[in-house]
């Protein structure tokens, strides 16, 4: 990411050297590559040189309080809350239908959500989800930037996760940082231990829960419990358990910096108006000792509200300093705000020296001119508004979705039939859908004959003499339908047919066209 | 290539070497644990060495420690699926007939057993859907040669027709012509005749009277006296709008001077019990079967 040339970084060496962590501090701390001067770095001379892997610098995150972590906290068991109690749910629809709130039923190939049932081939709503996942993710990006990766994104929340177990046996940054450069002792082997016991047993508790969501989840409790669970469940407990414990635990940062696409297409999708979290290096330069600071305001002298005490820098998760600009590690917490706002309200000076703020903001005050956020612009409108449209559509489609539906596939062979006494006869093969969950009973008419026979093969008539089709709840039927046209005149070569299928209980229709063979 | 190191000024990163017009490529390492993952999947192809056949040899394979084959999988698959389909089939072996039709779900398995065989053993000369074409019926419509019941139906294709089984079906068009019993003026007469059954147009100065002496002293015997066919002899119904081999003068001329004797196979033997019976019903439901 380009950075806008700003002549702060020249004191940044200097006021280094003044600090107290400074000798903690130097081998953990991640430099963002465009703050490394290019002469520092040893020109390669072969191939040889070039290392095969960059080596990772552990990130030991240091705890912290204020209101963005209070929001991370209430997000983290929000949504964690979701994901494990979700399939516990329950939601009655009756005899023939699961009663579990969320369930995608494969073998029945059935995805319930409360109210919602959906056939495999109404996939296209998955389409829409994805259509209002991916244009939500663009307008939370058009005004205020990577919140999601900073709040919401499962990575994010299982690490956050993971950090506070992390910290609970091994102590918050410095303790853990002190104890993993010294001897290990059977105490600290003992922390370790329990330590990757919890993750362990957390992930373990992730993949249950994500397997609950494919099966009656108490059943499969009791089942899991007893060891007759099918072997597929303890499969997908273990995938999940080991995914969860290597990219919550070990991987972490990583996934952001490495793996996940976002942090790119988002730097493309991003522009000058959206709030980021933000050093305000107007206030902010330069840098100096609170002491130095006060001194140099008493003398009328320009001084900078950082005393660079690297807190920002220590409790991001990423290991990013912020005061670089924005930055690809930048995951958009703000737990660096909490960690600055705290020390700015220790030194008495006002908080928000880093805060979700604009560079063009910053570049308008060093103006002179009004800060201002400007969140109603074309952009996030065109968002809210594709948000509205694909949002509305699916509801309507919802609203209105059939209970029944009906397909025909005209035989190929033969196309058309010549009877003993002349008629034509055409046959189709016809799939009739019941998506209620009853049985139900249709008729078949179809239009556009002047005088046709339809005929269910192989389906008696009953008393009235009517051929009624039975198809059980929540299932399909296929049968095979003759029409036999009786007609004098001869047919054209090819009739459009409309064939209507009728619930004779609730009057419910179902229509098709299809088309009529002659000579 | 890699004539020349260059070290990108802004990240302070080693490039590739090359350089397409004026474009440099950063050569960013790769995290450590990445490098590892590459390496475990190397390690890891050693084991399927081991585990599954792999190398070839001169005349075989090696043959892995599992004894896993390709084919021996699709033979348990086969297994499983035969395991599968046993209840149905065991059913459909010792039911009768009319029990089958009467049950939905053994005659929806039986139609789709049937669709199958029929798509490998009879689509060949009846056509994919059973349309038939010239000298082979059409199995959809409402006319049947031999008959057209569920027991009808097992039995020609159980046993043929005209194929050389003792049970099959038998009777054949005699070749009039060519076996000099009637003249070629004879010949045109009865065809003429012939086609009015149907409510055809005769010919111009067609001799109407002689055509429907020949008729009952020659065809009655097998096709009836109103020509309404007889199953017993395959001998076909003249009077309906179905023609097997057409209805145009020439080819019902040519079938009186020439006979006409189609065959079908049997099937006993070749094909499974149940197999035949699903074929049975498939036929019977393709929308002309008789009660």
């Amino acid at each position: 990411m380009a950075l806008p040339p700003v002549d702060f970084r020249r004191n940044k060496k200097k006021a280094k050297q003044s600090m107290t962590l400074a000798e903690l501090v130097k081998e953990s701390e991640v430099k963002p590559a465009a703050a490394v001067a290019p002469s520092v770095v040893p020109e390669p001379q072969s191939d040889d040189d070039i290392p095969l892997y960059a080596p990772r610098r552990k990130i030991y995150p240091q705890s912290v309080s204020g209101t963005f972590r209070r929001i991370k906290w209430a997000v983290l068991i929000v949504t964690l809350g979701i994901y494990y109690l979700l399939p516990f749910v329950r939601w009655d629809r009756g005899p023939n239908a699961p009663s579990q709130a969320v369930l995608i039923d494969f073998p029945n190939t059935r995805f319930y959500f409360f109210f919602i049932e959906l056939w495999p081939q109404e996939v296209y709503y998955l389409t829409g989800l994805l259509i209002l996942a991916a244009v939500g993710l663009f307008l939370m990006n058009a005004v205020a930037g990577r919140i999601w990766c900073g709040y919401l994104c499962p990575q994010t929340v299982w690490t956050d996760l993971f950090f506070a177990i992390e910290r609970f046996f091994e102590g918050d940054r410095r303790e853990h940082m002190l104890a993993d450069r010294q001897k290990m002792t059977v105490k600290r082997f003992g922390y370790k231990a329990a330590k990757h016991f919890t993750w362990l047993m957390v992930a373990w508790w992730t993949g249950g829960a994500w397997v609950l969501y494919f099966a009656d989840a108490p059943t499969l409790v009791k089942e899991l419990a007893s060891g007759t669970a099918p072997f597929v469940a303890y499969l997908w407990i273990g995938i999940l358990t080991l995914t969860t414990y290597s990219l919550a635990g070990h991987l972490r940062e990583q996934v952001c910096l490495y793996m996940c696409p976002w942090p790119r297409i988002q730097a493309a999708l991003t522009d000058e108006y959206a709030l980021n979290v933000t050093y305000r290096y107007d206030r902010g330069e330069p840098r100096c000792s609170a002491k130095k600071a006060e001194q140099l305001r008493s003398a009328g002298a320009p001084a900078g509200d950082c005393v660079d005490c690297l807190q920002c820098v220590h409790v991001c998760p990423t290991g990013v300093d912020i005061r670089d600009g924005a930055n690809l590690g930048c995951i958009q917490c703000g737990l660096c705000i909490d960690a600055c706002d705290a020390v700015m309200a220790k030194l008495g000076r006002p908080t928000r020296l880093i805060a979700f703020d604009t560079d063009l903001n910053i570049k308008r005050r060093m103006e002179g001119k009004q800060a201002f956020v400007k969140i109603f612009r074309m952009r996030t409108l065109l968002y809210a508004a594709i948000i509205a449209i694909a949002g509305g559509i699916m509801i309507y489609t919802l609203a209105t979705r059939d209970g029944e539906g009906i397909s025909v596939i005209h035989d190929r062979n033969p196309m058309y039939v010549r009877l003993s006494d002349g008629a034509l006869r055409n046959a189709y093969t016809v799939r009739i859908v019941n998506k209620q969950l009853k049985y139900r009973d249709f008729i078949l008419t179809v239009d556009g004959l002047p005088s046709t026979l339809i005929d269910f093969v192989g389906v008696p008539p009953r008393a009235d003499g009517r051929q009624l089709v039975t198809v059980g709840p929540d299932q399909t039927k296929e049968v095979r339908v003759t029409v036999t046209d009786y007609a004098t005149t001869p047919p054209a070569p090819s009739t459009t047919i409309l064939f209507r299928l009728i619930d004779i209980d609730s009057g419910e229709v179902a229509e098709v066209r299809d088309h009529f063979f002659g000579p | 290539m890699a004539e020349e190191k260059h070290i990108d000024a802004l990240t302070g990163t080693a490039t590739t070497g090359h350089e397409w017009d004026g474009l440099r490529e950063l050569n960013t390492p790769l995290p450590r644990w990445w490098l590892w993952l590459f390496y475990i999947t190397i390690v890891w192809s050693v084991g399927y060495w081991v585990v599954y056949p792999a190398w070839p040899l001169l005349t075989s394979a090696t043959e892995g420690v599992t004894g896993w084959h390709a084919r021996s999988a699709v033979v348990e698959d086969l297994a499983a699926l035969k395991a599968q389909r046993g209840p149905l089939m065991e059913k459909l072996s010792t039911a009768s007939m009319t029990d089958i039709a009467a049950d939905p779900q053994l005659l929806d398995f039986s139609r789709a057993v049937g669709r199958v065989a029929f798509a490998d053993n009879c689509a060949p000369c009846h056509g994919a859907g059973g349309g038939g074409t010239k000298g082979y019926p059409n199995l959809n419509d409402d006319d049947w040669l031999w008959g057209g019941k569920l027991a009808d139906i097992e039995l020609t294709i159980r046993h043929g027709a005209r194929a050389g089984d003792d049970k099959g079906r038998a009777g054949n068009m005699p070749a009039f012509g060519r076996d000099n019993i009637l003249k070629a003026n004879e010949i045109s007469a009865v065809a003429d005749f012939t086609r009015t059954l149907s409510g055809l147009a005769p010919e111009a100065g067609a001799d109407l009277n002689l055509g429907k002496k020949l008729f009952a002293d020659n065809c009655a015997v097998c096709h009836g006296p109103e020509g309404k066919g007889n199953r017993e002899l395959g001998a076909p119904n003249l009077t309906d709008k179905i023609w097997l081999f057409g209805a145009d003068k020439a080819t019902i001329v040519a079938g009186i001077q020439n006979g006409r004797g189609g065959v079908m196979p049997v099937w006993a033997g070749r094909l499974p019990e149940p197999t035949i019976k699903a074929l049975t019903l498939y036929v019977h439901t393709l929308g002309g079967g008789e009660k």
